[in-house]
C-alpha cells in the first residue's frame, strides 16, 4: 500500500464536559477518496477542525508527508497543502470567478494586476475540471455547485495535496452531484488525497475508495468501501441493530376518528386546496423543493395569511392571523430552517426547550425553575438528547440533537397538530430513526402530524395518507395502502396528478 | 460532454452592477437637460464646471468615503476632520511655511483615520460608534484652537484660490478641480488594478471568507480608514483654498453629504459593490440640485435637502430591488 500523505495517531480532544475525540487514528493515502463516517456528534467535524488547525489537540500527533505538523489555523494548514471546501462556500460572491480563484495572489506587473492573464489561467484551470464557464462574471451568477467547484479550483491551484470536502453535496441536485464527482475523480488521478464527508450513503458508495468510521469520538475502524455492505456500515455507525429501522415499516392502519383540521379551498401563496387531518393521523406532504410544502405548513400555522377558503380546527371555524393564534389552538410548527428560524444559539438547551411554553404563558408569568428542570429532564431523557446537560449552549450540540431539542420545545406544549417541516434533513441515520419512531409514537398517542420531507420513502414509511404537491398546487391525495410506492409518488409528482 | 446549464445572460455585456451608475448618469443628464430648457443661460459647459469647482472638496472626501463604504464600513468623522484641517492650517499659516502645513494636516488626517481603523478592527467595534467618537473629537479640537473664524492670507493659498485655468473661451476651472480629478484617477486605479483595491471589494463582500482565503483583512480595513482620513484632510485643504478661512463650523454635516453622494452613486451600504465613477456622478447630481435651486430663485435653499432626501430614498429602494431580484435569479 502506498505511503500515507497524512497520518493522525492517537488524537484526543476534550471540550468542557465532552470527550469529542478519544485516541482516534486516521490516515489518508494520495490519490484516494476517503469517506469519514459517523453519526452527528461522533466527532467528524471535530476531527476535521483539529486537522485544519481550528482546534488544537490535547493528545496525539499529526504527520503530513512524514513531517510532524501543528497548525495554528486554517491558513497555515492551507499553506502546508491542506485545503477545505465547506457546504457554505467560503468565497466572495460579489467578485468574479477569476478573482475568487486568484485573489491574494493575482499575477502582477509593477504592482498592476494583469486581468487578462488572470482570466486566461482561470479559464484553463476550470476547463481541466470540465467547467467551461465565463470567468469574468461574478460568482453569484452561478449555482452553488459551480461555486463549490470554483472553491476546489482555488484550492488545487494553491497546490493542495489534501482536499477536505465537508458535506459538499447537501444542497446539490443529482446532476450537480455527478459533475462534482467527475471533478473529484479527475483530482484523484492527479494524486490528490480527498477526505469526503456526506450523509448520503449512496454517494459514499459511488465515490469513496475507503472509509473511516467514528462513533462517540472513538475510532470504530477503517474499511475498504467495496468490502463493507451498507447494512453493516449503518450498524457500525449507530452501534445497534437495524431492527429498529425495519420495525417502523409495519405501520398500523389509520384510526378512524374525528377530523381535527379541515381546510376547505384554503389558499394564499399556494393554490386553494382542501385537506383534512384526523386525530392520530400522519399526513405526509410530498413534492419537490418549492412545490408549496412549506407554504401549506405556514398557512396552517398562521405565519402566512389565507387569501381564500375556510379553516376549521377541532370543529370551530378559525381565522389564523399570527402563529400565537395557531399555538393557542394547539398547532405547533417545527421549521425546516432550524438554524435561522428555530434555534437561539446563544441560549442553553434548557432555555431553548422552554421557549415556546414561556411564549404561550406570556412574559408576566415565568415558568418556575423547578418546573423547567423537571420538563427539561423529562424530554432530554425521552428524546435521548446527547449530551444530557441542560445548561450546555445549544450551538455546541450536533445537528441531530439540536433538532430533537426543537421537537421537544413543541412537544412540551402538548399540541394537537404537530407540523414537522424537513425534521430529518442533514442529520444522521441514528437520530433520523429516533425522530421517525417518535412520530409514530406521537400519532399512536392521538396527535395529528403533518410530515414534510423531501425523502419519499420516509414520507411513505410514516404517513397514513400522502398529499402530493406540484408547482404550488395540491394535485393528489393518496391513501397509504399496499399499492402506494415511492415510484407511484414520483410518477404523481412528475405527471402532476393527471392519470 | 455534459455540463451544467449556464445561468441566463443579462441582455448586453454590462454587468448588472453598473445599473445604479447608469441610472445616476441618466439622472444627471436629465436634470441638466431639464434645467437647460427651463432656465435661460443654464445649458452651458461652465455650469457643469462650476459644479466641479464648488464641490471639489466634497468629491475628494466622497472618494475616501467610497473606500470605507466598499468594505461595508462608514466614516462619520470626515466633516469634522475637514473643519479641523482648515482650523490647523489657518492658525499655523502665518508662522509656518505652507508646504509644511500641508504635509502636517495630511499626516494628522491619515493618523486619525488609521487609529480609528485599528480600533474598529482589533476591538471589533462598529465603525459607526468609533467614527462618531472621532467626529466629536475632531470637532472639539477645532474649538480648542479658536472659536472664531480665522482668515487665511498666506500667499500660496491665496494664489491657488485665485488662479483660473482657462480650458476654452468662456470655460475655466480652478486648480482644486485638477487636484480632485487626480485623486479620482489614482483612487480608481487603486481600486481596480491593485491588490489593496481588490481586497477592499473582497472584505466588503464577505469578511469571513476573505479571512479564510488568506487576505490581509486587518491591513485592508485600517488602510481604508487611513485613506478616508487622508482624503478628508486633503478635502479640508481644498476647502481652505475655497473659503480662505479656518473655522470650527466649516463642513458641518458634510459626512452626510459624502455618504449621500456615495449611495446615490450606486455603492451598496453593505459593501462589496460600487464604482468610483458612481461617486463622481453622485457628487455632480448633488451639486446640480443646488444650481437648479439657485436658478429657480424663489425657492429656499432648504429645498436642496428635501430633494437630496427624496433621491436617497429612491436610490436605496432601487438598490434593494436590484439586490433582491439578483438573489432570486441566483437560486
Amino acid at each position: 500500500m502506498a505511503e500515507a500523505i497524512l497520518r493522525m495517531t492517537g488524537i484526543g480532544k476534550e471540550f468542557p464536559g465532552v470527550r469529542a475525540l478519544d485516541g482516534v487514528d486516521f490516515r489518508l493515502l494520495p490519490g484516494e477518496v476517503h469517506a469519514l463516517m459517523g453519526e452527528n456528534g461522533a466527532g467528524k467535524s471535530t476531527l476535521i477542525k483539529v486537522l485544519t488547525g481550528v482546534y488544537s489537540i490535547d493528545s496525539g500527533e499529526i504527520e503530513l508527508a512524514g513531517d510532524r505538523v501543528a497548525f495554528a489555523g486554517p491558513l497555515e494548514a492551507q499553506k502546508a497543502g491542506i485545503s477545505t471546501v465547506y457546504q457554505e462556500v467560503n468565497l466572495c460572491r460579489n467578485l468574479s470567478v477569476a478573482e475568487n480563484v486568484f485573489i491574494g495572489r493575482e499575477p502582477r506587473k509593477f504592482g498592476r494586476i494583469k486581468w487578462g492573464e488572470m482570466r486566461r489561467r482561470t479559464t484553463a484551470l476550470l476547463r481541466q475540471l470540465d467547467l467551461p464557464i465565463d470567468v469574468s462574471k461574478p460568482l453569484s451568477h452561478y449555482s452553488l455547485a459551480i461555486q463549490q467547484m470554483v472553491a476546489i479550483a482555488r484550492a488545487i491551484d494553491i497546490d493542495a495535496r489534501v482536499l477536505i470536502l465537508d458535506e459538499p453535496t447537501s444542497s446539490l441536485d443529482a446532476g450537480e452531484v455527478a459533475q462534482l464527482f467527475r471533478v473529484m475523480r479527475r483530482l484523484k488521478e492527479q494524486g490528490i488525497a480527498i477526505l469526503f464527508v456526506s450523509h448520503f450513503l449512496d454517494q459514499i458508495y459511488e465515490i469513496a475508495d475507503r472509509m473511516t468510521i467514528l462513533r462517540n469520538g472513538r475510532l470504530v475502524g477503517e474499511y475498504v468501501t467495496a468490502e463493507l455492505p451498507q447494512v453493516e456500515l449503518v450498524g457500525k455507525m449507530i452501534g445497534r441493530e437495524l431492527a429498529e429501522l425495519e420495525r417502523l415499516d409495519e405501520r398500523p392502519p389509520a384510526r378512524t376518528s374525528d377530523p381535527l383540521v379541515e381546510a376547505t379551498d384554503l389558499g394564499g401563496r399556494v393554490a386553494p386546496f382542501s385537506l383534512t387531518i384526523h386525530e392520530g393521523e400522519v399526513v405526509g406532504l410530498a413534492g419537490l423543493l418549492g412545490s408549496g410544502r412549506t407554504e401549506i405548513a405556514r398557512l396552517l400555522f398562521g405565519a402566512d395569511h389565507a387569501a381564500s377558503g375556510t379553516l376549521r380546527i377541532g370543529g370551530d371555524q378559525v381565522t389564523l392571523r399570527t402563529p400565537r393564534g395557531a399555538m393557542a389552538r394547539g398547532v405547533a410548527f417545527c421549521s425546516e430552517n432550524r438554524r435561522e428560524e428555530g434555534l437561539v444559539p446563544e441560549l442553553t438547551v434548557r432555555e431553548n426547550l422552554i421557549l415556546a411554553l414561556q411564549a404561550r404563558r406570556g412574559w408576566s408569568r415565568p415558568v418556575p425553575r423547578k418546573k423547567q428542570d423537571e420538563l427539561v429532564a423529562k424530554y432530554i431523557k425521552a428524546l435521548n438528547i446527547r449530551p444530557d446537560n441542560p445548561e450546555m449552549l445549544i450551538r455546541n450540540l450536533s445537528g441531530g440533537n439540536q433538532q430533537k431539542v426543537l421537537l421537544a420545545r413543541w412537544l412540551i406544549l402538548e399540541p394537537r397538530l404537530l407540523i414537522l417541516d424537513e425534521p430529518t434533513r442533514g442529520i444522521d441515520v441514528g437520530a433520523k430513526a429516533e425522530i421517525q419512531k417518535l412520530v409514530v409514537e406521537l400519532s399512536d398517542g392521538g396527535m395529528a402530524v403533518l410530515f414534510i420531507s423531501a425523502e419519499l420513502d420516509e414520507v411513505l414509511r410514516l404517513s397514513h395518507k400522502v398529499a402530493v404537491l406540484r408547482d404550488r398546487r395540491l394535485v393528489a391525495e393518496l391513501p397509504n395502502d399496499d399499492t402506494l410506492t415511492t415510484d407511484v409518488l414520483m410518477e404523481t409528482i412528475a405527471s402532476g396528478g393527471a392519470k | 460532454m455534459k455540463t451544467l446549464a449556464l445561468p441566463r445572460q443579462l441582455p448586453g455585456r454590462l454587468p448588472r452592477n453598473y445599473l445604479p451608475v447608469l441610472v445616476t448618469g441618466a439622472l444627471f443628464i436629465a436634470m441638466f437637460t431639464a434645467g437647460g430648457i427651463r432656465y435661460e443661460g443654464f445649458a452651458t459647459g461652465q455650469i457643469i464646471l462650476n459644479v466641479f469647482i464648488d464641490n471639489a472638496f466634497l468629491l475628494v472626501v466622497a472618494v475616501g468615503m467610497t473606500f470605507v463604504i466598499l468594505t461595508g464600513g462608514i466614516d462619520l468623522s470626515v466633516g469634522s476632520v475637514v473643519a479641523l484641517t482648515t482650523m490647523i492650517a489657518a492658525s499655523l499659516l502665518p508662522s509656518t511655511p505652507s508646504f509644511l502645513v500641508i504635509l502636517l494636516v495630511l499626516a494628522i488626517g491619515g493618523v486619525l483615520g488609521a487609529a480609528m481603523g485599528a480600533i474598529i478592527h482589533y476591538f471589533e467595534i462598529q465603525p459607526f460608534i468609533v467614527t462618531l467618537a472621532g467626529m466629536f473629537l475632531a470637532r472639539g479640537l477645532c474649538y480648542t484652537i479658536g472659536t472664531d473664524s480665522i482668515p487665511i492670507s498666506d500667499p500660496t493659498f491665496t494664489a491657488i484660490a485665485q488662479t483660473r485655468i482657462d480650458l476654452a473661451p468662456e470655460l475655466w476651472i480652478s486648480p482644486t478641480v485638477l487636484i480632485a480629478l487626480a485623486v479620482v484617477l489614482v483612487a480608481t486605479y487603486t481600486l481596480h488594478y491593485t491588490r489593496l483595491g481588490r481586497n477592499v471589494y473582497a472584505v466588503g463582500g464577505n469578511e469571513q471568507s476573505a479571512l479564510l482565503m488568506g487576505l490581509p483583512v486587518a491591513r485592508t480595513k485600517i488602510a481604508v480608514y487611513t485613506i478616508s482620513g487622508l482624503c478628508s484632510a486633503l478635502g479640508g485643504l481644498l476647502l481652505s483654498f475655497y473659503m480662505l478661512s479656518g473655522y470650527g463650523l466649516h463642513a458641518v454635516g458634510m459626512e452626510l453629504d459624502a455618504i449621500a453622494a456615495v449611495v446615490i452613486g450606486g455603492t451598496l451600504l453593505t459593501g462589496g459593490s460600487g464604482y468610483l465613477l458612481g461617486t463622481v456622478l453622485g457628487v455632480l447630481v448633488l451639486g446640480l440640485i443646488q444650481t437648479v435651486i439657485s436658478f429657480e430663485g424663489t425657492l429656499s435653499s432648504w429645498w436642496t435637502k428635501i430633494v437630496i432626501g427624496l433621491l436617497l430614498l429612491v436610490f436605496i429602494l432601487l438598490q434593494r430591488l436590484i439586490v433582491t431580484t439578483g438573489v432570486s435569479r441566483e437560486r
